[in-house]
């Protein structure tokens, strides 16, 4: 039995795992990998009209090389888009994260009162959809409607940050009980051992819990990127109420645009394909820089 | 400095009655919570306003036109808010558990045997959460097109159904829930890998399970881009993209925000008792192998 041990953990068993894994290959293939190849094929392709585009076959689709990239990089507006995206990503990266890594250390610190209650109140907005955040937000915001007085939060000078406010509400919770969760998992007896030595609270939570949970923010960082680069719901749901959000205010709204509204394809595909490359580059980049500075170092 | 615990200094984790109460990290929860709390205390409370109310009476003084607006939002185009109640229940439930159990298969096999390809499949598996959606969403609805499956039911449940990120969690707790011994007793008795994970596995990944259960059916029921972007027929909206739509319609008459704000309200109902009622299964982390109540 002695030289079977090894493979007792991961049993071998021929052609059963593959069936096992088999839907989730089968959904793969048709909703990601089908899609993606597509997007990438629409993007190198555009329409070719000849004549007067009357007709059947006046219309003709045929092989554009890279030119709806370069259409895609060169676009003002597009630019304009990761612009504002820029301002209200890094907004909502630092507030919500840091919201988040707050609310955890005071959840997971000595003699705190109401912890049950806060912890379920905070990550209540989870449970939100983002077009009910952005609705109730959106009213609290109108002056004919807010508590806070006759501010212009829906101008275009705090449209920003109102929109801001509206991520950081929804996705605070979460992160904390990411956080949250490996802090419980860290045995007592570091801190007890460090109170001995005279540490105080602020001491062990800055010199203890947060090079611990350094890993988890690098993570929550990363998927919160990925996430505020697609920016969509929160500007689509709020432009009803408000002239300062255009069409194109992020760079998924314009693809949104782009393909269903003007029904240009293939620079929508081409616009994708770059959205989908920034965030990956962004959140690769981000890595990388935390592991030099954090891991490496030597 | 806090390398390890020196011995005999548990007794000191109890509170002891001399330390003080956390004045600050508290104060600072409270603040958060009341934070958190506020946007949904008054969606409630301007739910109960009637129209002439809604703009007039303070803030949070509740209004006496509740009904009035439940009966409004129910007849609205004929009772489609129910249609998308359901909908919504039908995307979220149905997508939710056909995920889970195709994340819990794939999580068990990924964990619990080793073959060729192993790491290759789990990589393009995972690969998926870093996938944008917007990369996905558009080109789904174009293949849908030309299959013909657009705007119907399908197009928003089955793109839903696999999610890398269960995948993962349940390949985690597989590991950490199923000792090997037990699937090699099973095997030595003679069952076959079907019964084995019927029999022996699945039993064992049941908490697991429902938490990915949760975790999606809170995905689907949130999501708006993809059912957006599929679907043109407002009798098959979920509740995100028919509140978008009413919203739509309705931001400049004021007359219907009632409508809006007490569907608004309704819709958070559903998923805030499923949170409440399932508060531990709420996890992030589900390397443990087992839930902590």
């Amino acid at each position: 039995m002695t030289s079977r041990n090894k493979s007792a953990r991961a049993h071998r068993a021929g052609a059963v795992p593959y069936l096992f894994l088999a839907p989730a290959m089968a959904l793969f293939t048709l909703f990601m990998a089908l899609p993606i190849g597509y997007t990438v094929y629409l993007s190198l392709r555009r329409t070719k009209v000849s004549g007067l585009g009357l007709g059947k076959g006046a219309r003709k689709e045929i092989f554009a090389g890279l030119a709806n990239y370069a259409a895609a990089v060169g676009d003002g507006e597009l630019w304009a888009g990761w612009l504002r995206v820029l301002a209200y990503g890094a907004l909502v990266l630092v507030l919500m994260l840091g919201l988040a890594l707050v609310f955890a250390l005071m959840l997971d610190a000595a003699h705190v009162r109401l912890a049950r209650l806060t912890r379920i109140s905070i990550f209540l907005p989870y449970a939100v959809p983002g077009v009910a955040a952005t609705l109730m937000w959106g009213f609290l915001y109108l002056p004919s409607l807010s508590p806070f007085g006759d501010h212009p939060f829906l101008s275009a000078g705090l449209v920003t940050f109102s929109m801001a406010n509206i991520a950081v509400w929804g996705g605070t919770g979460f992160n904390m009980l990411v956080l949250y969760t490996n802090l419980r998992a860290v045995p007592r007896e570091y801190y007890e051992a460090a109170r001995i030595d005279g540490a105080s609270e602020l001491g062990i939570a800055l010199r203890i819990k947060i090079p611990i949970l350094v890993p988890s923010i690098i993570l929550t960082t990363v998927f919160s990127v990925i996430a505020t680069v697609q920016v969509f719901t929160e500007p689509t749901t709020l432009r009803p109420l408000t002239n300062t959000i255009s069409s194109t205010w992020s760079p998924l709204m314009k693809v949104y645009r782009d393909a269903f509204v003007t029904g240009d394809l293939y620079s929508a595909a081409a616009t994708s394909m770059v959205i989908a490359g920034i965030s990956l580059v962004l959140s690769f980049g981000f890595l990388r820089i935390v592991k030099n500075h954090a891991f490496g170092g030597g | 400095m806090a390398a390890a615990a020196l011995p005999g200094t548990r007794g000191h984790a109890r509170p002891s009655p001399r330390r003080p109460v956390g004045i600050v990290p508290t104060a600072v929860l409270v603040l958060g919570a009341i934070y958190t709390l506020f946007p949904v205390s008054w969606v409630v409370v301007a739910a109960t306003k009637s129209k002439a109310e809604l703009f007039s009476t303070s803030t949070f003084a509740p209004g006496t036109g509740l009904l009035s607006n439940l009966a409004d939002l129910f007849a609205y185009r004929d009772g489609v808010f129910w249609l998308w109640l359901l909908n919504t229940a039908l995307y979220a439930g149905g997508g939710a558990v056909l995920s889970t159990a195709v994340s819990t298969i794939s999580g068990y096999a990924l964990a619990k045997y080793s073959f060729p390809g192993r790491n290759l499949i789990f990589n393009l598996l995972i690969g998926g959460i870093l996938v944008p959606s917007v990369v996905l969403a558009i080109p789904q609805y174009l293949l849908f097109s030309k299959a013909g499956l657009a705007d119907t039911y399908w197009s928003v449940l089955l793109p839903q159904i696999l999610h890398p990120y269960s995948i993962y969690l349940a390949r985690i707790y597989a590991q950490a829930a199923i000792p090997a011994s037990l699937l090699e007793a099973g095997r030595l008795d003679g069952a076959g890998e079907w019964r084995l994970f019927r029999r022996v596995a699945l039993p064992l990944l049941t908490p697991g399970m429902v938490t990915i259960f949760l975790f999606q059916f809170v995905a689907i029921w949130n999501n708006f881009l993809l059912p957006f972007i599929m679907l043109g027929d407002d009798h098959k909206f979920p509740l995100t993209v028919g509140l978008y739509t009413l919203l739509a319609a309705g931001a400049n008459q004021p007359s219907l925000y009632n409508l809006i704000i007490t569907g608004t309200m309704l819709s958070l109902i559903p998923l805030i008792a499923l949170f409440l009622t399932m508060q531990r299964y709420w996890r992030t982390d589900l390397s443990g192998g087992a839930v902590k109540s």
